[in-house]
């Protein structure tokens, strides 16, 4: 892949990498604490992965090799962007493989495979503030996180339980690091928040529109908030993966036809193409064109 | 039948090749050169320039023709562009009293030193279509006249003689100016920062702002001190050489509005005053800025908070068009997976609320049998 000229290694000049790495560094110090950090325009529009690009681009060195997916896959549109844009101003290797990946950046999702000490997760985020829905001012947030003052977000999750019977959030579900910070998770389904806790990987958070950077550092406690009587729980499907049989991953739901037919299918693309090859057969998998065929 | 999907990267490469074409139109009526955007749509270029916080005319034209003349797009193109650009300093304050004015006019004073000069404006023009213009043909040539040679003092400083308008606060060399693309903001912000983001900011979001102030949600009594439009000399201190050395010269438009005010607990009875700034000629913007500048000091005059335009972080977080346009926009990028949760949490919530009113009018029923 050819390089483009003009342009420093992953698009950013060494200055501005040098600052992210210093907001990074301090995220990484503070586990959960949204650093600011001056956020640059990047070529493609805020909302979008700037933040996550931007991470990415000032961690990123000649010989890692890059994964990047969206909603848990390599081929969703913006994910294949994000990767030419490394390929491009980087040039360095990028894979689908989990496994293989030194820097997975990914949006709403975390990979099935467990990664690995060696490895660095970079989410990309939207709102970094887990309580910008319950307080829109940054002024009054800052104070909260400051005093550790949380009573706010248990108040709503009681009141959805109150209301509903169940905590009635799904995904971006707020959980505590290392005992202190209240964080958002990005909005991966609460299905991955339990991969965070613990996780040998690196897990880097970049938010390009709001200017934010935070961490969770390896082998970190992440601890989804519940209640005693209302223990966390994690979304659960009725059936496994059509494709693969794959029971304990997430799947996406797919609609095949006007009169209600649907099929649920892994979300992570990479680790579904990865049991099939190894044997592993879904109810549907029968009638689908082998791996690796033209689509 | 799905199988997990393949081939977002070609369609991607077409989707692009197709814009490319569309943007070309149709092959048999001649290319828009960028020459031509530069020279008649200058207002186009001259907004690109002020949103893209870069004054480059050359650039923002080919922007707009890259944008299909989408404004937020070719605004985008620049910004992102300018952010690659190594920064060796900042410029001398301009001196926009020293103005090569093309356009000046008060709407406080019949008439002031240096004189009302209308320049070219749309104002008082009827809004007829000009059918003529359908056809190409020559223009007349304007009217010209030698330079009277006469000073343009800001009106602001005519009336601050006598104390009625407040004093522009004290600059302080130690005190640096910020800068919002080097820093992230944080709130409360000061007038420095608050100015540079406004200056930035979309222009319709700011009119709606200061509409708004008109209307009564955060009154602010303005009148127009003085709108000015012309070229001003940029200059840069190289420190090798010890003195100023001019840079070139930049449009801007500037506006300063006075506003009546009654006095407060912290400020005496005076007008006090908004200010706008922007490159090229948009007086819809700077006045727009002015009123929002004016309504954003309420803080600072004792003024209640009670408005949108005079809440910064409401104001300034909103601004930029980039960003905005950028997060209303993503909304486009596939949400499967939030979606899919939500679609179970749903269902099951659907299937308690069944449970919940079947079991309701079993109970009715076996009340009314009883």
């Amino acid at each position: 892949m050819s390089q483009a000229t003009g342009y420093n290694f992953a698009y950013l000049d060494e200055q501005t990498k040098r600052m992210i790495r210093r907001a990074i560094l301090k995220a990484i110090a503070i586990p959960g604490y949204q650093t600011p950090f001056a956020s640059r325009e990047m070529p493609m529009p805020y909302g979008w992965g700037t933040g996550g690009v931007q991470v990415t681009a000032a961690i990123l060195g000649p010989d890692d090799v890059l994964k990047v997916i969206d909603q848990g896959s390599d081929d969703t549109t913006n994910a294949v962007s994000i990767r030419k844009f490394f390929e491009k101003t980087a040039g360095v290797a990028t894979t689908t493989r989990t496994a293989e990946a030194t820097i997975i950046q990914t949006r709403h999702r975390i990979p099935e495979t467990s990664l690995g000490a060696h490895q660095v997760l970079v989410y990309q985020v939207p709102i970094p503030e887990p309580l910008r829905f319950l307080e829109p001012r940054e002024t009054e947030t800052r104070k909260m996180h400051a005093l550790a003052e949380y009573g706010l977000m248990h108040v709503k999750l009681y009141e959805d339980i109150a209301r509903h019977g169940h905590i009635a959030t799904t995904y971006a579900y707020p959980v505590k690091v290392a005992g202190r910070y209240l964080m958002d998770p990005s909005p991966t389904p609460k299905f991955d928040n339990p991969k965070m806790h613990r996780s040998p990987a690196l897990q880097l958070f970049g938010a390009g529109r709001e200017k934010r950077i935070y961490a969770v550092p390896p082998y970190t406690e992440v601890v989804s908030l519940d209640f005693d009587d209302h223990p966390f729980e994690i979304n659960r499907f009725d059936r496994p993966c059509a494709l693969c049989g794959a029971g304990d991953v997430y799947l996406d739901e797919v609609i095949l036809d006007d009169g209600g037919r649907r099929m649920f299918v892994c979300s992570d693309t990479d680790y579904c193409e990865a049991r099939r090859a190894e044997g592993h057969r879904g109810e549907m998998s029968g009638q689908a064109p082998a791996i690796g065929a033209a689509p | 039948m799905y199988v997990a999907v393949k081939g977002g990267e070609r369609a991607i490469d077409n989707a692009h090749r197709l814009l490319g074409a569309k943007r070309r139109g149709d092959p048999a009526v001649p290319e828009l050169s960028v020459a031509q955007i530069g020279e008649q749509l200058a207002l186009a270029v001259d907004r690109v320039m002020a949103e893209g916080s870069l004054f480059d005319r050359d650039l923002a034209a080919l922007a707009i023709k890259q944008a299909r003349g989408d404004l937020i797009e070719a605004i985008f193109l620049v910004r992102a562009y300018r952010t690659t650009l190594s920064r060796f300093g900042h410029s001398e304050p301009v001196d926009t009293g020293a103005m090569d004015i093309s356009r000046r006019i008060s709407a406080t004073f019949k008439d002031l030193p240096g004189g009302q000069v209308l320049g070219p404006t749309f104002d008082y023009t009827h809004r007829l279509i000009d059918f003529s213009l359908m056809s190409e043909g020559p223009v007349e040539p304007p009217a010209t006249a030698a330079p009277s040679g006469e000073a343009s003092p800001r009106v602001a400083s005519l009336l601050s003689g006598e104390g009625l308008i407040e004093k522009a606060p004290p600059v302080s060399d130690e005190e640096a100016v910020g800068d919002l693309t080097r820093d992230p903001l944080a709130f409360p912000a000061a007038r420095d920062l608050r100015l540079q983001n406004l200056a930035r900011g979309d222009e319709g979001y700011l009119l709606a702002l200061a509409y708004s102030t008109q209307r009564g949600y955060g009154r602010t009594h303005p009148f127009v001190g003085e709108i000015r439009v012309g070229e001003v000399e940029v200059e840069f201190f190289a420190e090798e050489l010890g003195f100023a050395a001019p840079l070139g010269r930049v449009e801007l438009t500037e506006c300063e509005m006075v506003n009546q005010f009654k006095g407060s607990a912290e400020a005496p009875p005076q007008f006090t005053t908004g200010y706008g700034l922007v490159f090229g000629q948009s007086e819809r913007k700077a006045m727009s800025m002015a009123l929002v500048d004016r309504a954003l000091r309420a803080e600072e005059l004792g003024e209640d908070l009670t408005a949108p335009a005079q809440d910064q972080e409401f104001v300034l977080s909103h601004s930029d068009n980039v960003q905005a346009t950028g997060f209303v926009e993503h909304l486009k990028l596939p949400h499967y997976v939030d979606f899919q949760s939500e679609l179970g949490l749903v269902r099951m919530l659907r299937a308690e609320h069944r449970a919940a009113a079947e079991a309701r009018e079993i109970a009715e029923t076996r009340k009314a049998a009883e």
